[in-house]
C-alpha cells in the first residue's frame, strides 16, 4: 500500500487513507460478530418465555463448560409462536424450536421439512418439558366479577387475547373457551363454536403475540380480563406489583402443551447437532425443571421443584383438547387454518 | 387597501397588504401553531427523556452496559455505515445522470427512485424475504452456497438500503436541475475531463445540498423499524438494531431501559438537527451565494 501511496498525489493519497480508514472502523465493526459465531446455539422460542430461557440458556452454558471445556453462548428470538414458526420455515438458522403449541412445530416440519416428521417421539413426555395453562387475570379486586369462562360473554365485558392465527397463547384461549362450553353443553360442537364466537364480540384488540396482549392490559390499561398462560399472568404480579390486579383461577381449563424439537436440518448443516441435542435434554434435568416451577411453568418432574413454587400452581381441572377435537393436524385445519372456525366466526362477527 | 388612492408606493403597500388580518387573530395563530407542535413533538420527546431518567442516572446508564444493547448499537452503527455511503454514491450518480443528460427511461427510473418513499416499509422487508428467504426465489441457492441473507445482516443493511434510497437522490435531483449544465459545459469545453468537471464544478454546488441528504438519510438508516424488523429475526446480540432493541425492551416491562435506548435514538435526531443548523449558520455566506448564482 505504502508504494502505491507513495506515488499518488498528496490529496488523493489523504482520500485513499480516508477510505482505508472507513474500511478498517468497518472490519472492526464486524469482528466481534464474527469472532463469537463459532458455537453458538438459536433457540427460536414463543413470546412469553423471554424471562425463562434467558435463565435457563445462562444455566445451560455454565454446565457445558464445565462438562466439556467449551464456551457456548445459546441466543434466543422470541415473537409470536406462528410467526416463529414462519421465520424457521424462510430460513432462521434456529438449532432448536422451543414453540407455544404443536402445531407450529408440525407446519414446520410439513412446509419445510427441517424437522422430522415423528419429532414428539423423539424427547420424552412428547417433546413437552413442561406444560403450561390458562389463567385470567383482572383488575384489583375483580370488579366485573369474573370466575368462570362463561362470564367472558357478558355484554360489558371486554377481553383482551392475542390473534389465534400468529400467537400459540391466543389458540390455547381459543380452544379453552371451545372446551369449556363442549362439555357444559353436552358435548356439542355446535353450541361450543356458538359460545366462542360470542366471546371474541367482546375482544377490542387482537394482538400478534401473548407478551403484546399483556402490555395492552397491563401497561395500556384496556380490557376487564385478559386470559393467558399461567405464568405470563405471574409475571405481571411481579413486575407491576400485586396491588393492581388479581389472579383468578378457573374450575376449569385446557391442558397447554408447549412443545420443544431439534432443527434437524440446521444442526446438521451447522454442525451443532451434539450440542442442541444436550440442551434439549437438559430441559429435563432437575435443575431445569426448578427454573421451570420458578417462572410459573408446571415441571415435568415436581420432585425437582421447590415446595414453594410449586404451592404457587393451584389446583385446577385440566381437559386435554386432543380428547375432545382429535389430532393435532385436525385440530389446527378446523379452528385456525384459512377458512376455519376463526374465520367463520371473525366473519360472522362483523 | 382601496379605500384610498393616496400615491403610495408598491414596496410600501405590499406589507400592508399581506397581513390584513388583526393582531389577535394573527397571535390565536401562532399560539395554535405553538400549542400544536408542543403536543405532538416537544411532549412526547420530554416524555421519552422524563422515562428513561425516571429510576434515576445509574438505571439509565445500565442500559447501555448490557451485551445486548453493545451489540444492537454496533450493528446500527454497521448498517448505516454501509447503507449511507452506499445510497450516497448511488444518489450522486443517478441524480447527476438524470438532471444532467437525456436519455430513454428517465422518468421511469425518477419514478422507481421513488418507490421506497410510496411503499410501506413491511411491503419493503417481505420483498426480501420472498426473494431470499429459503422459500423464496433465491432461497435454494442461497442454501447451496450457505449464504445467509434474510435473518442475518446482509438482509438487515438489503432492507435498509431499500427504505433510504430516494434520500440523496431526491434531494440532489432538483438542485442540479436548476442549475443546469451551462457550467459543466463550459468545463467541458475549457479541456476538463468528465470526472474533473464533476469533482470540481459540479460537487462544489450541490454540496450543501448532498450534506443535508446524508443527514437525513443516515438518521432513517439508524431509525428504521419496520422494514428491518421484518428480515431481522429478533435474534438478541445478533441481529437486532436500536429501534428493534428498543421494543424488545418495551416488551420485556422494562421501561426504563427502553425508553433510555430511545433516548439515544432521540438523541441522535436532535444532533443532526444541530449539525444541519449550524452548518448552516456557518457557511450561510456560502450558501446564499451559491444560490444567487443561478
Amino acid at each position: 500500500m505504502s508504494e502505491t501511496s507513495s506515488r499518488t498525489p498528496g490529496r488523493f493519497r489523504t482520500r485513499r487513507h480516508a477510505v482505508l480508514l472507513g474500511a478498517g472502523l468497518a472490519a472492526s465493526l464486524l469482528a466481534p460478530s464474527l469472532a463469537c459465531a463459532q458455537t453458538e446455539l438459536l433457540n427460536v422460542s414463543y413470546d412469553p418465555t423471554r424471562e425463562l430461557y434467558r435463565e435457563i440458556n445462562a444455566a445451560f452454558s455454565e454446565e457445558w463448560k464445565t462438562k466439556t471445556g467449551e464456551t457456548l453462548t445459546v441466543r434466543a428470538a422470541h415473537g409470536g409462536s406462528g410467526s416463529q414458526a414462519r421465520t424457521v420455515i424462510d430460513g432462521i438458522p434456529a438449532d432448536v424450536v422451543t414453540l407455544g403449541i404443536p402445531s407450529d412445530i408440525d407446519a414446520i416440519s410439513r412446509i419445510s421439512k427441517k424437522i422430522a416428521p415423528d419429532w414428539r417421539t423423539k424427547l420424552p413426555n412428547q417433546g413437552l418439558p413442561y406444560t403450561s395453562t390458562v389463567v385470567f387475570l383482572v383488575r384489583k379486586g375483580n370488579p366485573k366479577g369474573v370466575k368462570d369462562w362463561g362470564d367472558l360473554v357478558k355484554p360489558d365485558i371486554k377481553v383482551i387475547t392475542p390473534n389465534p392465527k400468529t400467537s400459540a397463547g391466543g389458540r390455547w384461549n381459543f380452544l379453552a373457551a371451545w372446551g369449556y362450553a363442549y362439555e357444559k353443553e353436552g358435548k356439542s360442537a355446535d353450541k361450543a363454536n356458538a359460545f366462542v364466537g360470542e366471546v371474541y364480540k367482546n375482544v377490542p384488540v387482537l394482538d400478534t403475540g401473548a407478551r403484546g396482549s399483556t402490555v395492552t392490559f397491563a401497561q395500556r390499561g384496556l380490557g376487564d380480563v385478559l386470559p393467558t398462560w399461567e405464568n405470563e399472568a405471574y409475571l405481571v404480579f411481579e413486575e407491576f406489583g400485586r396491588d393492581k390486579f388479581d389472579v383468578v383461577v378457573p374450575p376449569t381449563s385446557i391442558y397447554a402443551e408447549p412443545p420443544v424439537a431439534l432443527v434437524d436440518a440446521n444442526v446438521d448443516k451447522k454442525g451443532t447437532r451434539k450440542q442442541a441435542e444436550a440442551y434439549l435434554q437438559f430441559l429435563y434435568s432437575d435443575r431445569a425443571q426448578a427454573i421451570f416451577a420458578k417462572h410459573h411453568y408446571r415441571p415435568l418432574n415436581r420432585a425437582a421443584a421447590k415446595a414453594e413454587d410449586l404451592a404457587q400452581l393451584p389446583e385446577l381441572k385440566l381437559f386435554k383438547i386432543e380428547d375432545l377435537q382429535g389430532d393435532w393436524d385436525e385440530i389446527q385445519k378446523k379452528n385456525f387454518d384459512n377458512g376455519g372456525l376463526f374465520d367463520q366466526l371473525s366473519k360472522a362477527g362483523r | 387597501m382601496s379605500e384610498t388612492f393616496a400615491p403610495v408606493t408598491m414596496a410600501e403597500a405590499r406589507p400592508a397588504s399581506v397581513v390584513t388580518e388583526g393582531r389577535w387573530i394573527r397571535r390565536i395563530l401562532i399560539g395554535i401553531a405553538i400549542l400544536f407542535l408542543a403536543l405532538f413533538l416537544v411532549l412526547p420527546l420530554v416524555t421519552v427523556f422524563a422515562q428513561a431518567f425516571a429510576k434515576g442516572l445509574n438505571a439509565y446508564l445500565a442500559a447501555f452496559t448490557e451485551t445486548d444493547a453493545h451489540a444492537a448499537i454496533r450493528l446500527t452503527l454497521l448498517t448505516a455505515a454501509i447503507a449511507v455511503p452506499f445510497n450516497l454514491v448511488f444518489g450522486i450518480m443517478a441524480s447527476w445522470a438524470i438532471a444532467k443528460f437525456e436519455f430513454w427511461g428517465k422518468n421511469l427510473l425518477v419514478t422507481l427512485i421513488d418507490l421506497p418513499f410510496s411503499v410501506s416499509p413491511v411491503v419493503s422487508g417481505l420483498i426480501y424475504v420472498l426473494v431470499f428467504g429459503a422459500q423464496g426465489l433465491a432461497g435454494p441457492w442461497l442454501i447451496d452456497h450457505d449464504i445467509q441473507v434474510i435473518f442475518a445482516v446482509p438482509g438487515i443493511v438489503l432492507a435498509t438500503i431499500f427504505v433510504t434510497f430516494p434520500f440523496v437522490a431526491r434531494q440532489l435531483i432538483p438542485l442540479m436541475q436548476e442549475q443546469g449544465t451551462a457550467e459543466e459545459e463550459a468545463a467541458l469545453t475549457l479541456g476538463a475531463s468528465g470526472w474533473h468537471a464533476f469533482r470540481t464544478v459540479t460537487l462544489p454546488n450541490i454540496r450543501w445540498g448532498l450534506l443535508y441528504s446524508v443527514l437525513l438519510c443516515n438518521a432513517r438508516a439508524m431509525g428504521e423499524f419496520g422494514a428491518v424488523s421484518v428480515v431481522s429475526g429478533h435474534i438478541r446480540g445478533l441481529t437486532n438494531t436500536l429501534p428493534l432493541h428498543v421494543e424488545i425492551l418495551y416488551n420485556e416491562y422494562n421501561f426504563v431501559a427502553s425508553f433510555a435506548v430511545a433516548s439515544l435514538l432521540a438523541g441522535l435526531a436532535l444532533v443532526t438537527l444541530l449539525v444541519k443548523s449550524l452548518l448552516e449558520w456557518r457557511y450561510a455566506d456560502e450558501i446564499a451565494a451559491g444560490a444567487r448564482r443561478h
